[in-house]
């Protein structure tokens, strides 16, 4: 009965960023390198933190509960701060990059776009941070037991996967505003995605008040998801003719080369 | 992954072949958490129950008998067994099947366990062992241990054979030996049991008779045993293996072990064969016993007074021996796995026929056995005797010489002792398989006329406190060792009278006899290290100083060891090895070789391997040293091989030799944790199948319509470059 639960969990953490990276990136192998790369970035920025955790953990008192807790949160606050660092550098690193990418194309311009740039990464990003807070819940799911004989809530499992899906879904939006912010030089909206970011982390500090934490999160995810829309170049009017399907004759006008 | 917290300490643990699927999910699980063994979550989930014994599986020529579990483990939903109402619901009625039956060792009969097995809706038994004793009796053996390994069948004395005359346990219900399709647990009554009885109160209670409402509490047991059917069956595909496969994997093996043997003139070891000159006493008890769960066998009056007893004799006859020494010699013998079918008894005896023994029958002058002796009481003790072999006239005269030489030496102590009725079969005993192979004259010392008294024959009851070893509170453990507790006392008038009676059987002059006496000390301290705890310090002073100072597999205990056989893994069992090392203290003498010499003493004028081991032994501890003077013992002790015949002959299937395997394992372990409603798990799959769907249509929606959603007419950068 418990595969049940598996497969239901993973299915709401990952589908949604499987859907889209089956129908929009798999296509293109130059989004895929993009993505891995991305995935990479995220992996090394984590191998940092990680190293810096073991380091900590193992010069910190381990009797003493509030330095623990202290510790958690200094390790929250360091592991998004060197994510977004390697965001950034990702990001320098494409622009590099694509110099280089320009001369050996034979066209004229960039196969892909600094937006779709953006996207791409920000999922590889999503991807793999999802994989890594999820994976051994997951694993755990398969056996017989479930959450509580600790007097623990037993939506655990359920709310880890939903968690997890915003959390994918955030770094996505995240990308797309980050780079977007980068190319326009905006530094205050590239502290926002930051502090965003930062805030999303903390909440997950309320659990195991699960409400506490998937709420606001689904709320950062929403504003964050606009944000990164009208970054992307959309606008309340393109999502009305898009969603009225009076569309035929506005794609004859602005129809564009991608 | 469900093992990772999950692998029982690596002794019970008989490490096998990987198992390829699960190990690369292991290994997958082990990179996430390089350094922690075991993930919070799984802390979360499941509370691991430490303080189990199983029962397993073993295995004869015909039979399969024990518990296992599924190679997953078995889950079934807790409910505690108190009244024949909750039998009904967990057999019938309650809605929650499979079920974990929760019991206290006073429900677990024959009648519950037998309607458990019958029923489909059992997925495991846990039995919490509380120390008190049922008072009409509990004997999980056979009412006829050894039916059909004794002396009597069909050819030989057909009118008592299947206890048809004497039923000898008739306590016995015989649930050791049925074969379980679920796993049965033993837990100690203690914290750990407070956390289960504590997690069905809160989730699996029945209010007013109705079920009780998800999530409930539930318990998994891991026994999973790799051997199936039958010996024959088992040693079969081992062999098969053996020969075709590149990573064999044993299946079972044999119940084996070591008995110890000495004389107390020293004969050479070395040679084997018949002894030119040589008449022999035999003086014989047996070394172990069982219970219904895996190495849980305390066996006080079952084993430990008879082992007790002939040391306690071995050492009141050093002396004597020695300014005295009796025309025929006295050759003490402890024979191993004596429950499992004869095991070192037939073994002795198939070594004595094919001249692989260190003497023969023609050596043997007469047999005495001393068997359950403990709860005599000052009662009357029973000389049990073969009504067949004794038809026979010159027999049957050694026999009563045999019987008045005890007599004699029992009235010096003022004993009252007694044959039973003349046509009453022996009581099982190693004597029988020697009368298999020839009517040897002997006798079989016993506390019960024809049943036995003990009313806990071969379970977890027959402990110290049954044999009223008990100490008065405030004593500490130095104290206790030296305390003569009353069972010590009766005790030691038996040993005395087994001293008395062999030193005359074996020739000694009369006169001798008073000088034979078993101290009550010695007794005492015998009684507190094979039943109360081994690690004392008169055992540590008898043993090597390695064994004692072993950190891996201690065999010296905070409690009394355990008496099953087991299998002997390159080393004897724990009391194998301390029957040897007291037999060699009571039988030998030290030395004053030094640790090289004691260990290589052949260029040593007088000293001889053949003749005597020798052993280095620790030493009593002085005041003022925690640790003793080591010095050399030089005893005629040894050794000898307790395996089955049956192994050796390549007879599997055999009728006349054990055949008892025992299965392997892989892992034996139990935790408990909470299973949530099956609604709630497919209301899980549900929505994650419905997240599922929307994402990929929302996701073909966007990206068909990219062009118009993502078409900024405002301020969009150059996005090209």
């Amino acid at each position: 009965m418990t595969a049940a639960v598996f497969f239901g969990c993973t299915f709401i953490a990952f589908s949604p960023a499987v859907a889209l990276f089956l129908l929009t990136i798999a296509r293109d192998p130059l989004r895929v390198i993009f993505l891995i790369a991305g995935a990479f970035f995220w992996l090394v920025s984590l191998l940092l933190s990680s190293l810096v955790w073991f380091i900590s953990v193992q010069i910190s008192n381990k009797d003493s509960g509030s330095q623990q807790k202290g510790l958690l949160v200094f390790g929250v606050l360091l592991s998004v701060l060197l994510q977004e660092l390697f965001r950034f550098a990702y990001y320098k690193l494409l622009k590099k990059a694509n110099e280089g990418l320009l001369a050996i194309s034979q066209e004229e311009t960039m196969p892909i776009s600094v937006r779709q740039l953006a996207y791409v990464s920000g999922l590889g990003f999503g991807l793999m941070s999802g994989a890594f807070s999820v994976v051994n819940i997951l694993s755990n799911s398969v056996g017989p037991g479930t959450v509580g004989i600790h007097g623990d809530s037993q939506h655990y499992f359920i709310s880890s996967a939903f968690m997890t899906l915003a959390i994918i879904l955030l770094h996505m939006f995240w990308g797309v505003v980050f780079f977007d912010s980068c190319e326009r030089r905006r530094w205050w909206s590239l502290g926002t995605v930051v502090c965003s970011h930062l805030f999303v982390s903390c909440l997950t500090f309320m659990n195991p008040q699960y409400e506490g934490s998937l709420i606001p999160t689904y709320m950062v995810l929403c504003v964050m998801a606009g944000w990164a829309f009208s970054c992307a170049g959309g606008s309340l009017r393109n999502l009305r003719l898009c969603l009225t399907c009076r569309d035929k004759d506005f794609l004859l006008v602005n129809h564009r080369p991608r | 992954m469900d093992f990772l917290c999950f692998v029982r300490s690596p002794e019970k643990t008989r490490k096998m072949g990987p198992k390829s699927s699960k190990w690369i999910q292991l290994l997958l699980i082990c990179f996430f958490y390089s350094h922690v063994s075991c993930s919070s979550v799984e802390q979360k989930i499941y509370v691991v129950v430490n303080k189990t014994t199983p029962c397993v599986r073993l295995l004869n020529a015909t039979h399969q008998i024990g518990c296992q579990s599924s190679i997953s483990g078995d889950t079934g939903v807790l409910h505690v067994l108190e009244t024949p109402d909750d039998l009904d619901w967990i057999t019938e009625t309650g809605p929650h099947a499979p079920y974990m039956v929760l019991m206290e060792t006073p429900a677990f009969t024959r009648s519950t366990m037998m309607r458990l097995k019958n029923s489909t809706r059992v997925a495991g038994v846990a039995v919490i062992h509380t120390s008190t004793p049922p008072d009409k009796g509990f004997s999980p053996h056979t009412s006829c241990p050894n039916q059909n390994t004794g002396v009597y069948t069909q050819s030989y004395g057909p009118e008592l054979a299947n206890c048809s005359t004497t039923v000898w346990n008739p306590l016995g219900n015989g649930l050791s030996y049925e074969d379980f399709p679920f796993p049965i647990f033993s837990l100690k009554d203690d914290n750990e049991t407070q956390v289960i009885r504590k997690c069905y109160e809160d989730h699996n209670m029945r209010v007013n008779g109705s079920a009780p409402e998800y999530p409930l509490c539930a318990m998994q047991l891991f026994s999973h045993m790799h051997a199936v059917t039958d010996t024959v069956t088992c040693m079969r595909r081992t062999d098969l293996q053996n020969s075709f496969s590149i990573n064999p994997e044993q299946l079972c093996d044999p119940l084996m072990d070591y008995n110890v043997w000495a004389t107390i003139r020293p004969i050479n070891a070395t040679a084997k064969g018949h002894k030119a000159n040589e008449s022999m006493v035999i003086a014989a008890t047996r070394l172990d016993g069982r219970s219904f769960f895996y190495d849980v066998a305390p066996s006080a009056e079952g084993t430990v007074s008879g082992i007790v007893t002939l040391l306690a004799a071995a050492e009141a006859l050093r002396s004597v021996t020695q300014v005295a020494p009796p025309p025929r010699n006295i050759f003490f013998a402890f024979f191993q796995g004596e429950t499992f079918d004869y095991i070192g008894s037939s073994r002795m005896v198939y070594d004595m026929q094919n001249n692989k023994s260190v003497i023969d029958f023609d050596n043997v002058h007469s047999f005495l056995e001393i068997g359950q002796v403990g709860l005599w009481n000052k009662q009357s003790l029973w000389m049990h005797s073969d009504p067949v072999s004794r038809r026979n006239d010159t027999v049957n005269e050694e026999v009563s010489s045999l019987v008045a030489n005890i007599k004699s030496a029992a009235s010096m102590l003022n004993l009252s002792l007694d044959e039973p009725n003349s046509t009453q079969a022996l009581p099982p005993s190693s004597f029988q398989r020697f009368l298999r192979a020839r009517p040897i004259p002997g006798v079989v010392l016993a506390d019960h006329q024809s049943s036995f008294v003990n009313r806990y024959y071969e379970s977890l009851y027959d402990t110290s406190e049954y044999l009223n070893v008990s100490y008065p509170p405030n004593l500490s453990p130095e104290e206790q060792l030296e305390y003569e507790t009353e069972a010590a006392k009766s005790l030691t008038e038996v040993a005395t009278l087994v001293a008395r009676s062999l030193y005359k059987q074996a020739g000694g002059e009369d006169g001798m006899l008073k000088n034979i006496t078993a101290d009550t000390k010695t007794m005492a301290k015998l009684l507190y290290g094979f039943l109360v705890k081994s690690n004392n310090s008169w055992f540590r002073s008898l043993l090597p100083r390695d064994l004692v100072s072993r950190e891996r597999n201690p065999i010296l205990e905070s409690g009394p060891p355990q008496y099953y056989v087991s299998l002997s893994q390159s080393q004897p069992k724990s009391v194998t090895t301390f029957v040897k090392y007291i037999l060699a203290n009571m039988t030998g003498t030290a030395t004053r070789l030094n640790q090289s010499q004691c260990q290589n003493p052949k260029d040593i004028s007088g000293e001889s391997k053949d003749l005597y081991s020798y052993d280095w032994v620790s030493g009593p501890a002085s005041e003022n040293h925690t640790t003793g003077e080591p010095f050399c013992v030089r005893a005629p002790v040894r050794l000898a091989k307790a395996e089955s015949p049956a192994f050796e002959l390549r007879q599997y299937g055999s009728r006349e030799y054990s055949t008892w395997t025992e299965s392997r394992w892989k892992n034996i372990g139990a935790r408990i944790f909470l299973v949530a409603s099956p609604q709630l798990q497919m209301l899980t799959l549900g929505v994650g199948i419905a997240v599922l769907l929307v994402s990929l249509v929302v996701t073909y929606f966007i990206s068909s319509k990219a062009d118009i959603l993502f078409s900024s007419t405002h301020d969009a950068p150059s996005t090209t470059y």
